[in-house]
């Protein structure tokens, strides 16, 4: 099993979202963060004072895939979040240990 | 006349139901107050009063709780909250005799009651239903001029936000109230005898007593104080929105202010209430220019803070002056506070974190010396008194300022520095970290389950 955590930008979630369903990946936690790579921040005055926020908000997306699925969802994250331009985000791949059901304590693929 | 014996008993019950009904048509009633009292005015006056208490809660609470950080918004409206309720006991208490009281006044004659009231109104002593002041129950300015006392120390709280303790602030603003803000309304308002009023020293709504008083203590307490931890750095308003609407409030809040300073309903409250429209506008537009050229883009804090500066300037002159004179302050105290809160502020480098001196004392400043000015009727204004040129004006207002700034910056800062010895001033640090709504209060304005 794999944990994909992908940093997309904000406008990203809904195209993510579809693209995952349509694998049959249902799942998934959704924060919004701040965060920075390549992509140039932005410049705030308040009465004279300016601050130069390096920060860009983001969404940070994580979803357990299985093995064998893990190839196309990295494909179709990708395919949902790209735009071309620089700020566009990451997909960081994680192995997972295990996974557990809280309801049902189901452990595995399973419990997915 | 011939008593009609032969009327039933009925009838003479009809007869005696119907003669009081025929005497109040054909005989006008006596007025049920005493003379002199004006219904218009007193009408007016209420709601003024009730429009500048609406400049505290929650005009100024907003404006000043959506400057600082979420964790110390509460901490603005707690201070701004408190102050209300117990600035009203020290005004009923002393204040308002230390201010008013006019024994011992004479015009011309400079003795201590020149510069200060006695006791003799304290706990309103003599303020009855039926007791006057000019057209409106006393009763009334009172209270009016109670909300004055409470708007002016909750400016100061803009200089020391997310810094002061809780209990230092209280204990300071009672004896500054006491101490400073009492004398010198004493000394404008009063009447013959004040020492400004002898001058006079021309201000209608409170530029001196308000503002610069405010304006120069807030100073004294940002140096006194010291810097907020982390300043400057990044410390961005947490709510605009909420700085927009407490701003909005106080713009037509000041109309009590302004207006309700001619204590009554006439000619004179309809010019104040229009120059403040007026003044109040152009500053803004003057600052959000300013800012256009100087920043590339105009901002909502740069709008809403040059509409502040210009209530600020126009609240002296408000009574003295005309729709151009009114332009003019607008132009001035949009640019002498766009500098005040920016350039000035950073050059020095002091934390006067809400910009209470940058907006209120550069505002009220500047106000208060163009008054002398436009109060000159070939510069649009009502007319200098007998015996004023705008010359002797001018340096009138200048003497009243200058007095102003100097007992109230070191009145404010002994003051300070014996509160500070007593309890201390400033929060702890890791309490100014954690944010005063949590240390001082125990609360979070923003509840979140993390």
């Amino acid at each position: 099993m794999k944990l994909l955590k992908c940093i997309v930008r904000p406008n990203a979630l809904e195209q993510v979202k579809e693209g995952l369903s349509a694998l049959g990946i249902m799942g998934m936690t959704v924060s919004e963060v701040k965060g920075f790579g390549r992509q140039k921040g932005h410049k705030e005055v308040y009465r004279g004072a300016e601050y130069n926020i390096d920060f860009t908000p983001k969404l940070k997306i994580e979803v357990v895939v299985g093995d064998s699925i893990a190839a196309r969802a990295i494909d179709a994250i990708k395919e949902a979040a790209n735009t071309g331009n620089i700020g566009d985000g990451k997909v960081f791949v994680l192995p997972v240990e295990d996974v557990v059901r809280i309801r049902t304590g189901e452990t595995g693929e399973a419990a997915i | 006349m011939r008593i009609p014996l032969n009327w039933s008993p009925r009838s003479w019950l009809l007869l005696m139901g119907a003669l009081p009904i025929l005497a109040a048509l054909f005989y006008p009633q006596p007025v049920m107050a005493s003379e002199g009292l004006d219904s218009g005015d007193t009408a007016w006056m209420l709601t003024a009063t009730a429009l500048v208490l609406f400049m505290t809660i929650p005009g100024l609470s907003l404006f000043y709780g959506g400057l600082v950080r979420a964790k110390n918004v509460l901490s603005v409206l707690m201070q701004c909250f408190a102050l209300t309720c117990v600035m009203t006991l020290v005004w009923v208490f002393w204040g308002y005799s230390l201010a008013f009281d006019t024994s011992g006044m004479e015009a011309g004659v400079v003795n201590l009651s020149s510069f200060v009231g006695g006791f003799g109104k304290a706990f309103l002593a003599g303020v009855g239903i039926e007791a006057l002041t000019g057209t409106v129950p006393e009763t009334v300015f009172v209270t009016f001029q109670m909300t004055f006392a409470i708007i002016t120390p909750a400016l100061i709280a803009g200089a020391f936000a997310e810094r002061m303790k809780f209990s230092a602030m209280m204990l300071f603003m009672i004896l500054w109230s006491t101490a400073v803000y009492a004398p010198i309304c004493h000394m404008t308002w009063s009447g013959d005898g004040a020492y400004f009023w002898d001058k006079g020293i021309l201000d209608f709504a409170g530029g001196t007593v308000v503002h610069i008083n405010a304006g120069i203590a807030a100073l004294v307490a940002a140096l006194v104080i010291g810097k907020r931890r982390g300043y400057p750095g990044i410390i961005p308003p947490h709510s605009l929105v909420i700085t927009v609407i407490g701003a909005s409030m106080l713009w037509v809040g000041w109309f009590g202010f302004n207006a309700g300073s001619a204590l009554a309903a006439n000619g004179a409250a309809g010019m104040a209430m229009l120059v403040t429209q007026i003044a109040t506008a152009t500053a803004a537009v003057t600052w959000m220019l300013v800012e256009w050229l100087q920043h590339g883009k105009p901002s909502v804090l740069g709008v809403v803070t040059g509409a502040v500066a210009g209530l600020v300037a126009i609240t002296p002159a408000s009574g003295s002056v005309g729709p151009m004179g009114a332009l003019a302050i607008g132009v001035v105290s949009g640019v002498a506070c766009f500098w005040g809160a920016t350039s000035l502020k950073h050059k020095l480098g002091y934390d006067d974190s809400l910009d209470a001196f940058g907006v209120h004392g550069v505002g009220g400043i500047v106000g208060a010396l163009m008054t002398g000015a436009f109060a000159a009727e070939s510069l649009g204004g009502q007319g200098l008194a007998e015996g004023m040129t705008i010359a002797s004006q001018l340096w009138a207002q200048l003497v009243g300022v200058v007095i102003t700034i100097l007992y109230a910056g070191i009145v404010s800062f002994v003051l300070l520095k014996i509160v500070d010895s007593v309890i201390g001033l400033r929060v702890a640090e890791d309490d100014e970290e954690r944010g005063l709504d949590i240390s001082l209060h125990n609360e979070q304005g923003y509840y979140s389950e993390v």
